[in-house]
């Protein structure tokens, strides 16, 4: 098998960040904030990626806007050679950071929504005013002119806001939505009961954005991540393991995916020890899913094998307990069944407490 | 798409010259799309200002083709940037 170099990098810039979704992708233990890269480290990350094949660059956290040194960030990127996306919450930037961020060869920004009202989105985000601010940073991003996609992520509390949602990113001048029902890794799977969406709800989203996508041709793209829980298939996690992206965390550590450290028999390799080349083509954490030669059966002998590569191994992992099982979303997985019950169980618990997302200790905190 | 249309690539949409894997690419958002010659030849005519039937003129001329082959060629491609919005017709 011929190892391809990979086209994506998602940048986590840093753990931090002011709102606490209980349903963030971040890890449980979040990086401290004296253990993330500094700006000359990133700057030799995207340099790296850059001669490695990486082309589009996701600039993410946390909120990438915490970081002070942003607009230096995405100028170095730039200077790379590499597409900027900036995946934020819009907390921490002003008009003022934004047109340094223009002049720094921004070329995208993918803004995320909590909810299409003040209440919702600052319930689920934890964080007052939130909302209001989120608005007035849209309104610059259309001023500047920036290209814009909102990221709406929808689950059983919000659901119900989809067709506003729709209507709002065409309000802004999005280009594009990402209707992205809520994945259950990192702090989600602690909120299942509170976020999973019932199996109608999931049938109704699929229905709306099926309308809204005829509808609404040529002037909104609509991209949509159904409710993974309630599929007969899995998803296609991230295109298969190793073979397009790469995650690099606060602190430089060189992940497959943002939740691969919940695996626990992987070693990953960390930028300030080896160059990103060497991990990439060499790390073991990289080797041990890519391709289709470390599948078990069902996935071995299926027709599926590449279309999905046997969905996401941190889900496996999480619900099967085996990294390299087949997604349990999938029809042929022995707890399919099971899945099912256990999502309508999740789906119908009595309304369960938000768990928020913490922040990342200091140093001055004691180590747990 | 008509030939009066007039196609240009809205800003966050770039022609890029990939080193790594020596070919053109549209860059767009969180989409990268590999270019072969025909695509890269529509692609670099754009300028805002001329037409579709002009460019489809001036491809013809430039690579000796018949008009109508170029159209044909490049309507399905031109199509599908339009509906992922990496294209503006004007």
């Amino acid at each position: 098998m011929t190892t391809r170099p990979p086209i994506a990098m998602l940048a986590e810039l840093t753990h931090r960040c002011p709102l606490a979704c209980p349903y963030c992708s971040n890890p449980v233990d979040l990086a401290r904030q004296e253990s993330e890269l500094d700006t000359d480290a990133w700057r030799d990350v995207f340099r790296q990626a850059a001669d490695l094949g990486v082309l589009q660059l996701h600039l993410s956290g946390g909120e990438p806007a915490t970081r002070r040194d942003l607009e230096e960030l995405v100028q170095a990127a730039r200077d790379a050679g590499l597409y900027t996306n900036l995946i934020t919450s819009g907390i921490g930037l002003t008009e003022r950071r934004l047109r340094a961020l223009d002049n720094a060869g921004l070329d995208h920004i993918q803004l995320s929504l909590q909810g299409t009202t003040p209440e919702m989105a600052d319930e689920i985000g934890g964080y007052a005013g939130g909302y209001r601010r989120k608005m007035m940073v849209a309104e610059w991003i259309g001023q500047i002119g920036f290209p814009l996609t909102l990221n709406a992520v929808l689950h059983r509390r919000n659901l119900h806001q989809l067709p506003r949602a729709l209507e709002m990113a065409v309000e802004m001048g999005a280009r594009r939505i990402e209707v992205a029902t809520v994945q259950f890794h990192g702090w989600a799977l602690k909120n299942r009961d509170a976020l999973m969406p019932t199996r109608a709800q999931a049938e109704e989203a699929t229905r709306i954005v099926t309308e809204a996508r005829a509808r609404l041709k040529g002037t909104l793209v609509i991209d949509y991540v159904p409710a993974d829980y309630h599929s007969d298939y899995p998803k296609r996690c991230m295109g298969g393991w190793g073979s397009t992206g790469l995650n690099v965390a606060p602190d430089g550590t060189v992940l497959p995916c943002h939740a691969a450290q919940t695996i626990p028999h992987l070693r990953f390799d960390n930028l300030r020890d080896k160059p990103l080349s060497e991990i990439w083509y060499k790390g073991t954490a990289f080797n041990a899913y890519r391709g289709t030669g470390w599948m078990p059966e069902p996935c071995a002998s299926c027709d599926r094998k590449e279309v999905d590569f046997g969905g996401c191994r941190c889900q496996s992992m999480a619900l099967a307990g085996d990294a390299a099982a087949t997604d349990p979303v999938c029809v042929k997985s022995p707890h399919h069944s099971d899945l099912q019950s256990r999502a309508a169980a999740h789906a119908t618990a009595a309304d369960a407490p938000l768990i928020y997302r913490s922040v990342p200790g200091r140093a001055t905190e004691p180590a747990e | 798409m008509s030939p009066a249309d007039i196609p240009a690539l809205p800003r966050g949409v770039r022609l890029h010259w990939d080193r790594v894997r020596e070919t053109w690419v549209l860059l767009a958002p969180e989409r990268t799309v590999t270019l072969d010659a025909v695509a890269h030849a529509i692609l670099s005519e754009l300028d805002g200002i001329r037409s579709l039937g002009e460019i489809t003129e001036t491809l013809a001329a430039k690579y000796h083709a018949p008009p109508e082959q170029i159209a044909a060629d490049s309507a399905g491609f031109l199509g599908a940037l339009h509906a992922r919005r990496f294209l503006d017709l004007r």
